[in-house]
């Protein structure tokens, strides 16, 4: 989020498109409940289900899955053609009068530069025109045909609200009053904000999903302000934090990123962070990542990464492929390449997707580690459940070790909310019978490798031997040692330049802040976007004073938020250029004539001149990116794409098949069933309900009771012509499974007219398996596709095909 | 939630006049004070509060736990109580259908106890000590990592990166706990390392 959930009570409308706040997030929907009651916001939802959340909404917009971007782009023509566009805001703020390089080009669904046999693009030519004195050239007239205007002008002209019916099914009113409501808020004095979760990731394109919403709420000035932002819900408790701290094939902590073998020394490394400012005067904050890094490899090898091993580079492994995404983990599994898996609190089985694949890559293990709290279908993926999980133990030789932990409530600890607070939990009780913390397993782990690496050598054992380990107790790191190792420490005392007997920092010490984190090794930080949250002055996530001066719903001393306790990002964008509130009545910071001043920690250096000094301090350029350059594999800008599985062909570019640069596995394109298929007729989708979470619930009994059984809905139109009877058995199937489910005949699903076609829609909720205390069911993993974002290799949960008949339900 | 007193500051401040005025000054003598002492008492006085958050999605709702015994002072602990936490800015004191049971997964039957071993082509887990077990992972990581660890590319460049192993990290754990295992799993060149941001 960019916003906090209690921030949401201070906007006029919000848009919940690709997520179901009030069935998901129930306690967090109450701001919008509130900024409805309070402030009279309307609540608009836009959904191919009429959910939980659009039964409270002021105003409900069907649309069939996949299509986000073509409604969204719908949304920004509307928003050009009709000039309801925060002029201000965008002129002062975004790329929006940026020349782009001659030789870029878009044309029939692609971009210049498409490779189709590497299904990649080069693009060298999505950039900007650099001028003489090395900046960007920029026309703020917007008169120049390459300027970022023109061409988002042209590139989104297409999608009529015409167009935008034939795609996406919502008749052609229901897209105008929701485009026209969401205009309104190009008043200064008016917010919308975006709440999306997985409805959007879970896409082959969705990332562009997101990108497209945050084009939006930029045309409307709605990025930095109270009330406004784009607000991703997320799913799993800590799931923000894990990503802060990079737990993920290509990330070092704090959105750093792991080397890749085409940086062979730390020189090349570097050489592509530099992060040049691309305007005059831009903080271009990335210029520091020198620092964030030699902190990071500090904390990390202590005394062994120094300057004369370029702080230990050659400690981190180098990729040779993008990323080893799960997806690929399993695709390398399956193809007997991997022999250890380890399934921290993970239940991959379930999670990801086709589990028939899943279940034949685990099967090729030598051994697969388990560290859980509870009892795993992925545990148990040999033994035989009959339909529900047809195995012979006596073929797979994969050994399994399943290790019991602690749960939340038996330890102390952090976890990150989608708002970015860091808030600190205490421990409340004794963990059952002999289960440990993960920090037990880890270290010992750890410490058992050390031990034989320095008894007995072996493949590179440096980086394991000199990794810091220096805990009170090395057999299990507490919390607070850990916590205080993610904020960072000085390592080395740092005297004044200009004072030589000034000692600015003193080795042993917690730094204050990332702001004084260097590039020389004086300095360690495990996760330099933390610094600020265990200093000198104490845990800060543990801090529990909820006020809130004036009501802003900041609460600025409530736990610590990251970055610098900053609780809305962007937040000098709540200003015009002159550093005055757009909004009096939401003011956030402003400009006191020589600095920076308000309710929230400012965005910005305290002293930098409103005129001077754009927003976006992350970007090289000052200001945010309605044309993003190359920074995203599948376009600048956002262009429809249909699902890989989709009911009909593209209507803008019949020919483009998915996103035509997300990764396909040769196999899995295979298990694809055709467009408009005739065998798989039916458009799925799947999702969780308000009773449970994931596959965790149905280990619990209350849970248990409240969604006791796996059901699928359908429309009465669909279960009429299949003779579908409402609480009867149906049979579910796509190209790579099978599953039976009770049916739910329902009104909130609906048949959409798409180009002159009915397309029926088959929702899958995602809560069942064979261990548990609900009834054993099928996961909704059985019948999705193995096939990821172009982007980020989010699995495409949300839009695939299938097939559906009356069944007499499962024979065990 | 500012014009409220927090329910901690009321209980203080309720709990001092109990004791202080209204027992005395209504003139209860020892018979009734023992009578009173005999009426079961308030949960806050029988159990340890600890704050906490949900385990759930990230609203992350804050939660009191309520346990018979403390933890903080070394004692065995047992959680008889979860609610919500009125204090906490964001839920104020509201839970959803998963966090109000949450005591129910914390005693879930589902609960793994103890290490498990299932050996090649077995129908069934057997137990094993946590001794064994770490040894067996242990010494099963560094044979392959050994055996298949790369060093150097085709191109002679230096990549120290391990494939043939992957880590599938949490979701629900704490931040504390992430960065241990960042910090044990990088440290092997394991590249095929994820976590569940994406589903």
């Amino acid at each position: 989020m960019t916003n906090s959930w209690t921030d949401i009570k201070n906007t006029d409308l919000v848009i919940i498109m690709g997520g179901n706040a009030a069935e998901a997030h129930p306690c967090g929907f109450k701001w919008v409940t509130e900024a409805k009651a309070t402030r009279g916001a309307k609540l608009v939802v836009v959904d191919p289900r009429f959910t939980r959340s659009a039964a409270v909404a002021d105003y409900y917009a069907p649309i069939r899955q996949g299509t986000d971007i073509a409604f969204l782009l719908g949304v920004i023509n509307y928003l050009i053609q009709n000039d309801k566009i925060q002029w201000d805001y965008v002129k002062a703020f975004t790329n929006v009068g940026y020349i782009v390089k001659e030789g870029f080009g878009y044309q029939d669904g692609l971009f210049t530069g498409y490779d189709e046999m590497k299904r990649d693009y080069n693009r060298s030519t999505w950039d900007y025109e650099i001028g003489p004195d090395g900046y960007a050239v920029v026309d703020n007239t917007l008169q120049h045909p390459r300027c970022v205007f023109n061409l988002l002008k042209q590139h989104v002209s297409v999608y009529t609200p015409e167009l935008v019916e034939r795609i996406t099914g919502t008749p052609k009113d229901k897209f105008l009053k929701v485009a026209s409501m969401m205009a309104e808020c190009s008043s200064p004095t008016k917010t919308m904000t975006s709440m999306y979760a997985l409805g959007w990731t879970q896409h082959s394109k969705g990332s562009q999903n997101i990108r497209c919403m945050a084009m939006i709420q930029l045309l409307l000035g709605n990025i930095g302000v109270r009330g406004g932002g784009m607000n991703a819900l997320r799913g799993h408790s800590n799931i923000q934090g894990l990503t802060d701290i990079g737990l993920m094939s290509n990330l070092i902590p704090g959105y750093l990123t792991i080397p890749t073998e085409k940086e062979p020394d730390f020189n090349a490394y570097m050489s592509t962070r530099g992060f040049k400012p691309l305007r005059p005067n831009q903080m271009s904050y990335w210029q520091n990542y020198k620092k964030f890094f030699v902190s990071f490899q500090k904390a990390m090898w202590g005394a062994s990464a120094t300057a004369d091993n370029n702080w230990a580079y050659d400690y981190l492994p180098k990729l040779d492929v993008p990323a080893y995404d799960v997806l690929r983990a399993f695709e390398l599994m399956k193809q007997g390449k991997m022999n250890i898996y380890f399934c921290q609190g993970f239940n991959p089985l379930q999670a990801f997707p086709n589990k028939a694949k899943l279940a034949e890559a685990l099967a090729k293990l030598k051994l697969l580690v388990i560290m859980d709290p509870l009892e795993t279908e992925t545990a148990r993926f040999w033994e035989n459940h009959g339909v529900y999980n047809q195995a012979d133990p006596s073929k797979i030789q994969t050994e399994v070790i399943q290790l019991p932990t602690t749960c939340f409530a038996e330890d102390n600890g952090s976890l990150v909310n989608s708002g970015r607070w860091l808030q600190w939990h205490w421990a409340a009780g004794t963990p059952p019978g002999d289960a440990k913390p993960d920090t037990y397993i880890m270290a010992q782990i750890h410490l058992r490798l050390k031990e034989m690496y320095k008894k007995d050598g072996g493949a590179f054992p440096d980086p394991i031997v000199n990794l810091t380990w220096n805990y009170k107790d090395p057999h299990e790191p507490s919390p607070d040692e850990l916590a205080k190792e993610l904020n960072g420490y000085v390592v080395s005392d740092v005297f004044d330049p200009n004072d030589p007997t000034k000692k600015v920092l003193e080795a042993g010490k917690q730094v204050p802040t990332f702001g004084v984190l260097r590039d020389d090794g004086s300095t360690a930080a495990g996760c330099w976007i933390y610094s600020g949250c265990y200093t000198e002055a104490g845990n800060m996530m543990a801090r529990r004073d909820n006020s809130d001066p004036d009501d802003t719903g900041a609460y600025l001393k409530w736990s610590f938020a990251w970055p610098a306790n900053r609780r809305i990002i962007y937040n000098r964008a709540s200003c015009n250029i002159d550093g005055k509130p757009w909004d009096d009545t939401r003011k956030l910071i402003w400009w006191d004539g020589a600095k920076w001043t308000g309710y929230d920690v400012p965005d910005i250096a305290p002293t930098a001149k409103p005129q001077d000094v754009g927003p976006f301090i992350m970007n090289p350029e000052g200001v945010s990116r309605l044309f993003t350059r190359g920074m995203m594999r599948d376009g600048p800008f956002p262009v429809h794409y249909e699902p890989f599985e989709s009911p009909v062909a593209n209507l803008i570019a019949p020919k483009v098949r998915g996103n035509p640069v997300a990764r396909v596995f040769k196999d899995d394109f295979a298990q694809f069933a055709d467009v408009a298929s005739k065998e798989f007729p039916y458009a799925a989708t799947s999702y969780r309900l308000t009773e449970h979470f994931h596959y965790w619930t149905k280990n619990n009994h209350v849970n248990s009771v409240l969604q006791p059984e796996f059901f699928v809905e359908i429309s009465e139109q669909l279960a009429k012509e299949k003779s579908i009877q409402n609480a009867g058995w149906v049979r579910v199937w796509s190209k790579r499974g099978s599953v039976f489910a009770k049916a739910y005949v329902t009104k909130r699903i609906r048949p959409l007219m798409v180009d002159g076609k009915p397309v029926h829609i088959v929702g899958i909720p995602i809560h069942w398996g064979f261990v548990g205390a609900a009834k054993k069911g099928f996961p909704a993993n059985v019948l999705t596709p193995f096939v990821g974002d172009a982007n980020i290799e989010t699995p495409e949960f949300k839009a695939f095909l299938v097939n559906i008949e009356p069944s007499t339900g499962p024979v065990a | 939630m500012n014009m409220e007193l927090s329910r901690r500051q009321f209980l203080k401040t309720a709990g001092a006049g109990v004791a202080g005025t209204t027992l005395g000054a209504l003139g209860f003598g020892p018979i009734e004070e023992a009578l009173a002492s005999t009426i079961k008492p308030f949960r806050l006085v029988n159990t340890t509060e600890v704050r906490n958050t949900c385990t759930y999605c990230s609203v992350a709702c804050g939660i009191l736990i309520f346990s018979k015994g403390n933890l903080a002072k070394g004692e065995k602990a047992d959680i008889t109580h979860i609610e919500g936490d009125t204090d906490h800015p964001t839920n104020r004191g509201t839970l959803c259908p998963k966090g109000a049971a949450l005591l129910d997964i914390v005693k879930s039957e589902q609960r793994l106890k103890q290490p498990m071993i299932r050996r090649a082509g077995s129908d069934k887990f057997e137990k094993i000590s946590w001794d064994e077990a770490l040894d067996k992972i242990a010494k099963a990581m560094k044979a392959d990592r050994d055996a298949n660890f790369i060093a150097k590319n085709n191109d002679g460049v230096t990549v120290n990166r391990w494939l043939t192993a992957g880590f599938l990290a949490a979701s629900a754990t704490t931040n504390e706990t992430a960065f241990a295992t960042y910090k044990v799993v990088r440290s092997t060149g394991i590249l095929a390392f994820d976590n569940q941001a994406r589903v």
